[in-house]
């Protein structure tokens, strides 16, 4: 098979130009605290990727950090992708900040490659504020690389153009990792290697990856047109111009998408995503399964994958980045399909999201599947955000321990216990935390309200309490104060607090907050 | 006969799986059996005494009054044999007292506001957990209540209110309880030994008591 002649568009550092930052000031995309992508200035103060925030700050103290958020991202490329749509069509989007097209054809009508490439820079120069570099080679992997050394490999060179490059462009960490410490440090002591031994060592994957070094091959060996009955389709009604909605069509629609595919044992690598308008307007773009993209250790697309695809698409078109006249829906959506242009055999490293968990799991119930339908129908009725679970963070007080994170954001837990806290309440932890505290007064055996002192010392000995309106009980024992200072530093927030555990007669356990003299019950150990 | 014989001898083998079965102590087998069947949901060994079966009945409504430990504890125990667990309605339990006493954050859902659309919220939650705890809003309807506790006999999950309601299967109540640990001016918090009592219909008529200690040793 000889590759086709493609040629990529890379807008370098694309996260952090478009969260708003430029190549000439130093900004750097900070996700869990490490460098996703940062600006030229940065890196030629050393910033790297991978980097650690405060390794990365220290080399460059003026460096600007950036969130990490993938949907804005995609929805900004969406302009470049558009702007380049209107000279060749047929795009492919690997990464937002790199797509794909097919060279061969547009070159003809352009009259050479050098006047197509002039072309679609100027376009998109004209229609965006981005910096863009182009590279033209045979297959998709060779432009990539082309485009980053901004440069035109000539028909059948691309071995040669590859060969100097390190093996860590083919981002096989693990594999790469492995190659160097056999003394193979290029693309082409890679490619020199026989195919057949290569295939057996690494299997099906390595063989793919060496087939991308010898430049020839450009998808993987069993890539054929998709048989029309995989595609799924959705009629919207009402139509859909909310992007928080169209999330849930999504989702939907990709676990039917990925369903479909592995019931006959396939992996999507390229994925068209169509919609229609209520006034008959057609939208359509195609993600390839970016080999490129650092997360990506599977052959094809995961069910979350595609749901992400989708949800930015979805969000790229309603949410108005495109001008009106060349993309941008005039009206809702109404009807939406998922089309799998190319699919290979899946080789079963594949993770299948919901397949393998649904048949692994065990004990009551714990369909996965199920849940996950169930809970995504209270998200339909609730909204996203009211379907929460908990994370046990660090901290001192309840309510700063805990972080509730929505049903499908990632949970993110830390480690826990990894530092004292000190001032922090023994377990066990109150069972029912009061929403608001509830304002209680407490006095002492001669009935005098019970205060702190500023050096935190009690009165007297707590012996009544009441909460409320409700008649007064005894208190059977008590502990604290224990002092909880809160922003010291800041004249507005700070608070001074002394925290109480007592337990009453009755047999109840109160946390109890004394702040300003006044009195209130915070969480109840019942 | 040599082992590698034995090794082929698949009758001797079932026979000899059989006498090791019997050999089982009477009491483990019958734990045996409530561990794998599907009918009963674990409890913690605490509170087995509570319930008639040693277990709560899938499909059946269960309400706790006067301890939220007391429902965090038997989530725990449906949580450590990898069931789904959710919430619906407010205050909420305590994460951290959840995470303590054993529950799988995890697979711990909650809906804080549902508002006036908690039966709805409930039902679907009942179609796919294990068990679902509610906390209905004071002006909760009766025949909201019924409809889920019917909801929830279908789809066999345990609906367990936490409060009070006259139709479920069976109802825990907090009777007496005790903190240990405080003194006056010193000391902490460290065990709750609660009096708890259980009665229902049906073979739950009988009333039955224990008493707990939590937080539980794991």
């Amino acid at each position: 098979m000889t590759a086709v002649r493609a040629l990529a568009v890379w807008c370098p550092d694309w996260p952090v130009i478009a969260a708003g930052g430029s190549a000439e000031l130093p900004g750097a995309v900070m996700h869990a605290n490490r460098v996703v992508a940062c600006s030229a200035a940065a890196r030629l103060d050393g910033v790297r990727r991978g980097q650690r925030r405060r390794d990365a700050q220290s080399k460059c103290p003026e460096l600007t950090v950036y969130n990490h958020d993938p949907a804005r991202d995609a929805r900004l490329f969406e302009s470049v992708a558009t702007a380049v749509e209107a000279i060749v069509p047929g795009i492919e989007i690997i990464r937002p900040g790199l797509l794909v097209v097919a060279a061969r054809g547009a070159a003809r009508y352009y009259q050479g490659e050098l006047p197509l490439l002039a072309t679609i820079a100027r376009a998109v120069c004209d229609a965006t504020r981005y910096d863009v570099q182009l590279g033209i080679a045979d297959g998709i992997f060779a432009a990539t690389q082309a485009a980053y050394a901004a440069f035109v490999v000539p028909a059948g060179e691309a071995a040669a153009f590859l060969a100097p490059l390190p093996i860590r462009v083919l981002d096989r960490p693990e594999l790469a990792d492995l190659l160097i410490r056999l003394g193979i440090h290029t693309l082409g002591d890679f490619a020199g290697l026989p195919r057949t031994d290569v295939l057996a060592r690494f299997g099906p994957d390595g063989a793919y990856v060496h087939d991308l070094a010898r430049g020839v091959e450009i998808r993987p060996p069993s890539a054929r047109a998709a048989p029309p009955d995989l595609d799924v389709e959705m009629t919207l009604d009402p139509p859909i111009d909310r992007v928080d909605t169209a999330t849930f069509v999504a989702k939907t629609l990709a676990e039917q998408l990925h369903e479909r595919l592995a019931a006959r044992g396939l992996a999507c690598i390229r994925i068209s995503i169509e919609a229609c308008t209520e006034n008959g307007e057609q939208l359509s773009r195609s993600w390839r399964h970016g080999t490129t993209s650092p997360a990506v250790s599977t052959p094809g697309f995961t069910a979350n994958a595609i749901a992400d695809r989708t949800r930015w698409q979805l969000d790229g078109w309603l949410s108005g980045t495109i001008r009106s006249d060349d993309g941008q829906p005039s009206s809702g959506l109404v009807f939406l399909r998922l089309v799998p242009d190319e699919v290979i055999h899946d080789d079963g490293r594949q993770l299948s999201l919901w397949g393998a968990e649904a048949g692994a799991a065990s004990g009551p119930g714990g369909d996965l599947e199920q849940i996950d339908r169930a809970l995504a129908r209270v998200q339909g009725m609730l909204g996203p955000d009211a379907v929460v679970t908990a994370v046990v963070g660090a901290g001192r007080d309840v309510a700063e321990q805990i972080r509730l994170v929505s049903w499908g954001e990632p949970r993110d837990v830390l480690p826990a216990d990894a530092w004292p806290w000190p001032g922090r309440l023994p377990a066990p932890s109150p069972a029912t935390v009061l929403k608001s505290a509830q304002p209680a007064t407490v006095t002492d055996i001669g009935g005098n309200p019970v205060v702190v002192t500023g050096r935190c010392v009690v009165s007297a000995a707590p012996r009544w309490l009441r909460i409320g309106q409700q008649p007064p009980v005894a208190i059977a024992g008590w502990a604290g104060p224990w002092p909880l200072d809160v922003r010291w530093w800041d004249r507005l927030t700070a608070r001074r607090r002394a925290r109480f555990q007592i337990a009453t007669i009755d047999g109840a356990g109160l946390l109890m907050v004394c702040e300003n003299g006044r009195w209130s019950v915070e969480a109840l150990y019942d | 006969m040599t082992a590698f014989e034995h090794m082929f001898d698949t009758q001797g083998m079932l026979r000899s799986a059989a006498s090791s079965l019997e050999a089982l102590s009477p009491d483990l087998l019958e734990q045996l059996r409530a561990a794998g069947s599907k009918e009963l949901l674990p409890v913690p060994q605490a509170l087995a005494t509570l319930f008639p079966e040693g277990g709560v009945r899938r499909g059946s409504t269960v309400t706790v009054s006067g301890s939220s430990s007391l429902v965090l504890a038997l989530l725990a125990e449906v949580s450590r044999h990898q069931g789904w667990c959710a919430e619906v309605g407010s205050p909420l339990l305590g994460s951290a007292a959840a995470a303590e006493a054993g529950v799988d954050l995890e697979r711990f859902v909650r809906v804080a506001e549902p508002g006036e659309q908690w039966p709805s919220a409930v039902a679907s939650l009942l179609e796919a957990f294990d068990i679902v705890v509610i906390h209905p809003p004071p002006r909760a309807r009766e025949a909201d209540m019924r409809r889920l506790s019917a909801r929830a006999r279908e789809r066999s999950a345990v609906l367990l209110v936490a409060g009070s309601w006259e139709g479920s299967q069976i109802g825990l109540t907090v009777i007496e309880q005790r903190w240990h640990g405080l003194g006056s001016g010193h000391g902490y918090l460290q065990a709750h030994e609660l009096e708890v009592q259980s009665l229902g219909r049906g073979a739950a008529v009988r009333p039955r008591r224990a008493t707990v200690w939590l937080p539980q040793a794991l």
